[in-house]
């Protein structure tokens, strides 16, 4: 479970988080929704512990362990995962290789044992055809020449290997075609139990269609200005997040 | 692609120790007096029982030598060094040139099982069957001034080829090193070959005959153990026509304060069709984080393709050395020669690297492929130099540069200095060349997917390099990355 309680964060001396609460409870999908600038991605960075934002005070707790006082590899282990927005290329980097490394620094790091090359190329290729890829998508190096879809989709195929037990989707429904979008929402869904929950960033209502959500919380100027069912990204899509923010406030 | 998922464990437990190599062996050794003269050279020529061509050889590379001044052209800056105070031979007190390794002394086969290399000939003698489909690689180990142990002769001798050290090649078979020796790097060449054409003491030798292809990679492993010695060994290499050979060396020394020399030569000869290719990891003593002690290492490695259609193939992987001054170089003499260069050369700390290629354009058609990876961090200084010339006759020429750095950190320098000589208005030479600084966005997508700070590093310079690292045999690429990953401790964050 995901608990944060007064989260404020700025970068460069520039306040962006003003004091964010938020419980995320087990096996639950929330929405996060916001108009540009908000502070949706300064919230999943901040998270997943990227550096350059400082936390000026507030706390995140993930299973009751101190989200913030890990570096960003111990929280992965510790089950965060985050799909970014732009995700990186690694230019020589072939992707399984990549994702073997990670999935077995994960593993070490929780004492469990590490899986050999076959071991894993078994899984990788389980999770590449329920995800509907290509098996070259593992031998081609990180992202590089990849399409903005297929980028999302790799996203969501290192997710779906590395059964994180948080996920933060930031924005995972930009550049997306409808099919690509299902096949995002479809990894999304097939992980959903509970003991896996997600927080979905995004801009637009769209993607909630596919990956319907138990929450959506709104994000103006820093802070959840109102919170409800999934009725709620509804509602801004006719209304827009002006009528919201006029309204909260 | 299992090589990088392999290689985080044993650089999580080489970490712990920085430069795992840095032991010393107690070992008896015969030193001899300090200081460089002719009569030190007639010891040296003495001591390894050489014919009398071969002193007036290094007698006459010494005259030179003397008329000579130590280059200052590359980038590099380092006190003056005292040619006078150095020990020109070392030798482990025991009879050199054993006949099987049970005639090696125990604490030298100690030593090199502890550098990892695979004297498996030793499990062989033991009765160990080797692994199902895995390659043998013979081995010359060559500690100090001598050449210790030559595994796998006798399989090699049945194809034909000779691999020895070249001490022996000298006794064995003078004609063929009378013929080849110096014929691509003359003594005169330049300060620090003439110096070793003076005093070297041991190296590898190797001669495929015509038609044959070489069985198994052969290596030597070089090892620098004395204290105020020079290692000055010089390498040999001939491939008859249509023969091909696929050579390795590795050098390690242990960790001094004070600075070691080495000044190597590599001569690779290249008849028709002819293949050759060489590797190089190299990780001599790097200094410590201050900059105290490390290996000067000042070598001249040249290929000649001499036939029509050969082909000379240099891939390095430069970790170590507080100075790397080191040019491998092609003459592509025959028509339709190939001569390659796959470079990474790793700087961190106060290291300093002045390296890269020449390719010498002779014949028409002859063409040259250079992928140079340079990685600056800490304090250190990293320059690719590298010339291509085209000579009139070269009709057709191709070259092509790849030259890229990579940054790590605020405090370190990436140099490149290219230098293109084209007279023959058909050859076509290309450079491109390209400096990146390592990306806080790719560090912070590693970590995010659990690796640590360090690894991340490791894994972004593993690709950064692999256009030159997937040139290695296999198990000395595992070998390499590794080895990048450790050189790079503590250089970010």
């Amino acid at each position: 479970m995901l608990q944060i309680t007064g989260l404020a964060a700025s970068i460069d001396g520039k306040d962006i988080l003003r004091g964010i609460d938020l419980t995320l409870p087990q096996g639950e999908v929330h929405a996060i929704m916001g108009p540009n600038g908000s502070g949706k991605s300064t919230l999943s960075y901040v998270l997943a512990g990227r550096d350059g934002y400082a936390v000026t005070s507030g706390s995140a707790r993930l299973d009751g362990a101190d989200l913030l006082a890990m570096t960003p590899d111990e929280r992965a282990a510790a089950g965060l995962f985050l799909a970014f927005q732009y995700p990186v290329e690694l230019p020589g980097v072939g992707n399984a290789n990549f994702l073997r490394t990670a999935l077995n620094a994960q593993r070490r790091a929780r004492g469990e044992s590490e899986l050999d090359a076959v071991q894993f190329l078994k899984l990788a290729r389980a999770a590449t055809k329920q995800l509907s890829m290509p098996d070259d998508m593992l031998k081609r190096n990180v992202n590089v020449g990849f399409s903005g879809g297929e980028k999302k989709r790799n996203e969501v195929l290192q997710m779906a290997l590395l059964r994180p037990r948080l996920a933060i989707l930031d924005e995972t429904d930009s550049g997306l075609d409808i099919d690509a979008l299902k096949i995002v929402a479809e990894g999304v869904n097939a992980l959903r139990g509970p003991n896996f929950s997600a927080l979905v960033i995004t801009h637009y209502q769209r993607l909630l269609d596919y990956i319907v959500p138990d929450r959506v919380h709104v994000l103006v100027g820093g802070r959840i200005v109102r919170s409800g069912g999934p009725e709620l990204a509804h509602a801004l899509e006719a209304d827009g997040y002006a009528a919201i923010a006029a309204e909260a406030a | 692609m299992q090589a990088v998922a392999e290689t985080t464990d044993p650089v999580q437990a080489l970490t712990q120790s920085g430069y795992k190599w840095g032991f010393a062996t107690e070992i008896e050794t015969e030193l001899a007096p300090k200081g460089l003269n002719p009569d030190i050279i007639r010891l040296i020529s003495a001591r390894k029982g050489e014919p009398g061509w071969l002193l007036e050889w290094r007698l006459k590379a010494y005259a030179a030598w003397l008329t000579m001044t130590e280059p200052h052209w590359a980038m590099l800056a380092y006190p003056p060094i005292d040619y006078q105070d150095l020990h020109y031979y070392a030798a482990p007190k025991r009879k050199p040139g054993p006949q099987s390794l049970d005639q090696v002394d125990p604490e030298l086969l100690r030593t090199y099982e502890k550098l990892g290399i695979p004297l498996r000939e030793r499990a062989i003698l033991a009765g160990v069957e080797p692994a199902e489909g895995s390659r043998q690689v013979a081995v010359d180990a060559v500690f100090d001034s001598v050449s210790v142990a030559t595994t796998f002769r006798e399989t090699l001798a049945k194809s034909g080829v000779i691999f020895c050290p070249i001490s022996e090649a000298v006794r064995e078979h003078p004609e063929l090193v009378q013929r080849y020796l110096g014929s691509v790097v003359p003594t005169g060449d330049n300060y620090f070959a003439a110096l070793n054409s003076a005093v070297f003491t041991d190296g590898s030798f190797v001669f495929v005959p015509k038609g044959v292809r070489c069985p198994m990679e052969l290596s030597t492993y070089f090892r620098i153990n004395a204290r105020n010695t020079g290692q000055f060994e010089r390498t040999l290499i001939i491939a008859e026509d249509g023969a091909q050979v696929s050579y390795l060396e590795g050098c390690t020394a242990p960790q001094r304060d004070e600075n070691q020399l080495h000044a190597a030569v590599v001569e690779l000869v290249a008849l028709n069709e002819a293949q050759i290719k060489y590797s190089t990891v190299q990780n001599w003593y790097p200094g410590d984080a201050e900059g105290r002690g490390g290996i000067y290492n000042f070598v001249t490695k040249r290929g000649a393709c001499r036939g029509a259609r050969s082909r000379i193939s240099w891939t390095q992987v430069e970790t170590g050395s507080a100075i790397t001054w080191k040019y491998p170089s092609c003459i592509l003499q025959g028509e339709d020669s190939v001569g390659e260069f796959y470079s990474v050369a790793l700087t961190n700390h106060h290291q300093q690297a002045d390296t890269g290629t020449k390719m010498i354009h002779i014949g028409p058609r002859t063409r040259s492929t250079i992928v140079s990876k340079g990685i600056s961090a800490g304090q250190s200084n990293n320059t690719y130099r590298g010339l291509v010339r085209i000579q009139p006759k070269a009709s057709g020429a191709r070259s092509h540069t790849q030259c890229d750095s990579l940054l790590i950190g605020e405090e370190c320098g990436a140099h490149t200095v290219p230098y293109i000589e084209s007279r023959n208005a058909s050859a076509k030479v290309e450079h491109e060349a390209t400096t990146s600084k390592i990306d806080e966005d790719q560090l912070f997508y590693c970590r995010q997917r659990g690796l640590s700070q360090e690894d991340a590093v490791g894994l972004i310079v593993n690709g950064f390099c692999k256009d030159v690292l997937k040139e290695l045999p296999m198990e000395f690429a595992v070998e390499a990355q590794k080895l990048l990953a450790v050189s790079l401790e503590g250089s970010v964050g």
